[in-house]
């Protein structure tokens, strides 16, 4: 007969002797063993270069169909923002519907169907600024979800498991770009994966692919032959929202201090 | 329609796609885990500090907080968009986020309460088991409550004084190892706001413990408010059930305990909002980049919600009703009604408000509650949702005071 003291102490000594082989499993992270091979495969990232960007929306166009977001849900992978800076210091911005047919409305859409007319002469300046998934170093999407269903990959990329999200949102609100949202039809969270399933075959994503204005490109950071990366490296770019800490790695050519 | 669009208004420029994604459902998250947090630390000031004056509601407040566990985790299945996996935060956690947390925390905490109320009814149980395992002849609800608890007493029929001695030990054990994890539970409430740095509203370390205070006062004053209500019932039955105590008996074991409670809820009020304010008082002097929308939110937009609302009728006019000597059963009753009016509408700003502006601090965002629902999503996140939230606890309340009658002396 076993008593309660002596069935408590064989069950701990079980679960310590049966804890023990399991920290020796650390030994064989197939990870560090990559990692000490020292194979780097690539790192990629994006370059937008916002002097050359129309606003044509072509690439939200492109990326809606690319990746099936349904084409008329105001949600989408990707964004194109409108910057009008008055001479009385004020910035107008939208982005109606994403930029997904342009911008066919001169007015600045203020929401609740309206506009706001600025007249041609009071502007300064204006420019566009395309926006996307900026596939953190130091994502707090990842960071955030409680089932692991968003991931980053050896590559950098953030991606989210259709199969396993919960979809609580807790990653929507970790996100400071907004870039994440529900998607109408799978209901789980989705985002910009720089069009993991084409990159990876040695295709550009499906944005950069259609604008004809060369406003977007797509790289490999860790080969230093690759055209965005020489940019990178020796041009002055930017990022967005750096005093998050999200260490963001799509990069801007010309970026203005009103961008938000 | 994508999910958030049918109830947020936009304005000026946000980012395509900001939404409300958290709605009424995750103001009642914070609310109920709160409540559940608050009435344990009650029942524990008599367990473990010998509060002797809140005896009376100890019991109560103990088995109302188990009532309400369940319900800390409705809140999030209904607003989950895949609830059917839900179970996979307990399942696959990943550890580096603070929801991941919610399954090893709910889990021990309910642990504890029910392990706690079973040394607490062990007696009432055994008792219970015998006086039916002597009747003859049983009516098939005789036959199941028999059988309901014989089950409950897991075999320990030993009701001896040593007995019952270690129990009321281990009562005192396990409240005092409660109380940590009670706070946790809902400290850790406030740090699943407090940790989103990509809120310019949420993101302080204070949340966790402004969370803590304002659970305990929530807890507190719903334990007086349901505590009055059932003395009622029990007064009104007094007068045809000559084996409960007498109308004038029941009358001064409730306001007495009505006092002795509310001096506790005063002190961790003011302690709830002095953290409240500091916060508010903080962001203002500091004025950091992202103070401009936020202070437009807070004096502007939400004045009326958080000014109005939340201090004015849910903190400063209880505290003068309860500061006020003499207090009365009805002084009493309207009181803790404010309060829990004040902290609801504490969360509600906190997370409402929080959405209310865009990450780009450029525009604004409206929630309008759905009160008529049209789908399942706006009745889950709508009035219809938050209400079925906040009947359920008084529900299970209900039923597990026919398996452990709050009011009846058992040691």
């Amino acid at each position: 007969m076993m008593n309660r003291r002596s069935f408590c102490k064989k069950t701990l000594l079980v679960a310590g002797g049966l804890a023990l082989p399991l920290s020796a499993l650390e030994l064989f992270d197939p990870k560090r063993l990559l990692a000490e091979k020292d194979e780097k495969g690539a790192r990629w990232v994006f370059l937008v270069d916002t002097r050359k960007c129309v606003g044509c929306g072509f690439c939200v166009k492109g990326c809606k169909v690319e990746n099936e977001i349904p084409y008329d849900a105001n949600v989408t992978r990707t964004w194109v923002e409108r910057y009008l800076v008055t001479s009385d210091g004020k910035t107008h911005i939208d982005s109606p519907k994403g930029a997904r047919d342009g911008f066919p409305e001169k007015g600045i859409e203020i929401g609740h169907g309206k506009l706001e007319e600025v007249r041609d002469e009071d502007i300064e300046k204006a420019f566009f600024v395309p926006k996307l998934c900026n596939q953190c170093d130091n994502p707090p999407c990842v960071q955030v979800c409680p089932v692991g269903a968003t991931y980053q990959t050896e590559d950098g990329v953030v991606l989210v498991d259709r199969k396993w999200c919960i979809g609580c949102g807790y990653c929507i609100m970790g996100c400071p770009y907004g870039v994440r949202f529900f998607h109408p039809v799978h209901h789980v969270a989705d985002k910009c994966n720089f069009c993991y399933h084409r990159i990876s075959k040695g295709m550009q994503t499906a944005c950069v692919d259609s604008c004809a204005f060369g406003a977007r490109r797509i790289g490999n950071l860790r080969d230093p032959e690759d055209p965005v990366t020489k940019v990178i490296m020796t041009e002055r770019v930017n990022v967005l929202k750096e005093e998050y800490g999200t260490k963001p790695q799509v990069f801007y050519l010309g970026l203005s201090k009103e961008v938000k | 329609m994508v999910h958030g669009e049918a109830w947020t208004l936009k304005e000026f420029f946000t980012y395509p796609n900001e939404y409300i994604y958290w709605t009424i459902q995750i103001v009642m998250y914070p609310f109920m885990t709160g409540l559940v947090a608050g009435a344990f630390v009650l029942s524990s000031l008599y367990h473990v500090f010998g509060v002797k004056q809140l005896k009376g509601i100890a019991r109560f407040s103990l088995v109302f907080s188990f009532a309400l566990l369940p319900v800390a985790m409705l809140p999030l299945m209904l607003h989950l968009q895949q609830p059917l996996r839900g179970i996979e935060v307990m399942l696959t956690p990943h550890f580096t986020s603070a929801i991941a947390a919610f399954g090893i925390v709910f889990t021990t905490y309910g642990m504890i309460v029910a392990s706690e109320l079973w040394f607490v009814y062990r007696k009432h149980f055994v008792e219970t088991a015998l006086s039916l395992k002597e009747k003859e002849r049983r009516t098939p609800g005789e036959q199941f409550a028999y059988l309901l608890f014989s089950a409950l007493t897991m075999g320990a029929y030993d009701v001896s004084h040593e007995a019952l001695e270690a129990d009321e030990r281990a009562v005192k054990k396990l409240a005092a190892a409660g109380i940590p994890v009670a706070c946790f539970l809902h400290g850790y409430a406030g740090f699943i706001f407090g940790s989103v740095k990509a809120n310019a509203l949420w993101m302080t370390p204070l949340m966790p413990v402004i969370f803590i205070c304002s659970a305990v006062v929530s807890g507190i004053a719903l334990c007086i408010l349901t505590y009055i209500i059932t003395m009622e019932i029990r007064k009104a039955l007094a007068a045809r059930r000559p084996e409960l105590p007498s109308k004038e008996e029941l009358k001064s074991a409730e306001s007495q305990v009505v006092v002795m409670t509310s001096r506790y809820l005063l002190m961790f009020m003011v302690a709830a909002i002095t953290l409240e304010l500091l916060d508010l008082v903080f962001r203002g002097y500091t004025a950091v980049k992202s103070w401009d929308i936020l202070r437009s939110v807070i004096y502007e937009r939400d004045f009326v919600n958080i000014f109005v609302v939340q201090y004015g009728l849910g903190n400063l006019v209880p505290l003068v009703l309860f500061l006020v000597p003499g207090l009365t059963i009805r002084r009493a009753i309207l009181g803790t009604a404010l309060v829990l009016l004040g902290v609801f509408m504490m969360r509600w700003n906190v997370v409402i408000g929080g959405q209310a502006f865009s990450s780009s601090f450029s525009g604004f965002m409206h929630y309008t509650l759905p009160v008529w629902p049209d789908s399942i999503e706006t009745f889950k996140e709508g009035l219809g949702g938050a209400l079925l939230v906040a009947v359920v606890p008084f529900f299970l309340f209900w039923i597990l005071n026919k398996v452990m009658p709050v009011f009846k002396e058992t040691h």
